[in-house]
């Protein structure tokens, strides 16, 4: 159970990790001054998040939320393959956190009445944070499929590319359903059924389409991901790889 | 939570007050509502302070200079961070919301007003330099987590809104 409930963490903090880390790689390069304070004000909200995980995940196997971060192989890291996605354009980064940012709200929601106090401290915590990135990345979808055709065109490009990794995120692997089975995390196909509707809706407002084919990519929650975590892990570990054990 | 200088011993209250957030330097850690609980044990003193953001960087600064002053005193100290409860901007007390107001930062309005700006883009924030309620969001995110970016449209004046956080 302990080892369940571990490795359940991980499946929440490794989302927060490898998104804060992808939004944090636009420090600097935002399209506009707000945009770049938005999306890098968001990732300090995950490393905020992935701390509180990261904590509670080292005092139950060991280790140190720097050692979980920092010192696993590219397999050992169980975030689900949509956040590793590249920072291709603004639209790209949009609808990935739109598609993100509608499931993590519900899995905070259903989290905040979790059996497990820990975890449901931290959702309480997380939930506001992350209602307001919602609102965010809704906004903009809108704003981008309501601007020019160029823009339209983008988001577009952007849903069709990254639709297809959004069913890894409803369909529970057995760590989940387990968690489920003990109260401590939620029923995934409850979620999926909310999760779907809810952006659906947002397309159908705003002219968007989903791709026709019913393709959908999986593994990261396994550990075998698409070939971008190994660059993000490369310039993440860097500084501990390089230099074993430092401080700031 | 730690109030006034009757939740604690009298000493330790004064020392405390000194400490305040590097992002809002006019507002002590108490005002903030930030000290949740103090114990002290012969020259031992242990401090449990809650978050106001998960990521908000000057938690870590916030704890070294508490740790740091109380040391000056000739206190040990050891700062615990909880999550429980939950910080919200209720927690900041009276004299912390005219502060902020004085320093140039318009204090939180109520969750439903709140709402009402920042989602339906109403003007209610009243500018913390003229009181205009004529002001208009200019960005969402601001120099902080805390805070988002205002300008008021009578004294053409831009300011930081602390958002209502519940």
């Amino acid at each position: 159970m302990q080892r369940a409930l571990y490795k359940y963490i991980l499946l929440l903090g490794d989302n927060a990790l490898v998104l804060g880390h992808r939004l944090s790689e636009l420090c600097g390069h935002g399209p506009s001054l707000e945009t770049d304070i938005a999306l890098t004000n968001m990732s300090l909200d995950y490393f905020g998040q992935v701390r509180n995980y990261f904590q509670y995940a080292a005092e139950l196997e060991g280790g140190s939320e720097d050692s979980i971060a920092f010192l696993r192989k590219e397999r050992q890291y169980v975030n689900c393959l949509l956040v590793e996605q590249k920072n291709t354009d603004f639209a790209y980064i949009i609808m990935r956190q739109f598609l993100f940012d509608h499931w993590y709200l519900l899995i905070l929601e259903s989290l905040c009445s979790s059996k497990d106090e820990r975890i449901n401290a931290i959702a309480n915590k997380a939930i506001k944070e992350v209602k307001y990135h919602h609102r965010f990345s809704e906004t903009w979808v809108q704003r981008l499929a309501g601007g020019t055709s160029e823009s339209f065109k983008r988001i577009q490009d952007a849903t069709t590319f990254l639709y297809p990794y959004t069913q890894e995120l409803i369909v529970a692997n057995a760590i989940e359903v387990e968690m489920h089975e003990a109260g401590i995390g939620p029923d995934l196909k409850d979620i999926g059924q909310h999760y779907y509707d809810q952006i659906h809706t947002v397309f159908n407002k705003t002219g968007l389409q989903k791709p026709e084919e019913n393709f959908f990519h999986k593994g990261g929650k396994e550990g075998i991901h698409t070939e971008h975590l190994g660059f993000i892990l490369a310039e993440l570990q860097y500084m501990q790889r390089t230099y074993p054990n430092m401080q700031w | 939570m730690v109030r006034t200088a009757k939740d604690i011993d009298a000493r330790l209250y004064t020392i405390l007050y000194k400490i305040s957030d590097p992002e809002i330097p006019a507002l002590s850690i108490i005002d903030l509502g930030i000290v949740q609980k103090v114990t002290l044990e012969g020259k031992h003193v242990e401090i449990d302070i809650t978050p106001t953001y998960t990521g908000c960087p000057a938690m870590d600064s916030i704890s070294m200079e508490i740790r740091y002053t109380l040391e000056q005193y000739g206190y040990s100290c050891l700062v615990n961070l909880v999550l429980d409860p939950a910080w919200t901007t209720d927690f900041i007390s009276d004299v912390g919301l005219q502060k902020l107001k004085d320093y140039g930062v318009a204090p939180p309005l109520s969750t439903e007003k709140d709402k009402r700006v920042l989602y339906d883009g109403e003007r209610l924030v009243p500018c913390p330099r003229c009181n205009s309620t004529n002001s208009k969001m200019i960005s969402q995110f601001g120099s902080t987590a805390c805070k988002s970016l205002f300008q008021c449209e009578d004294c053409m004046e831009p300011f930081d809104y602390f958002k209502c956080h519940k």
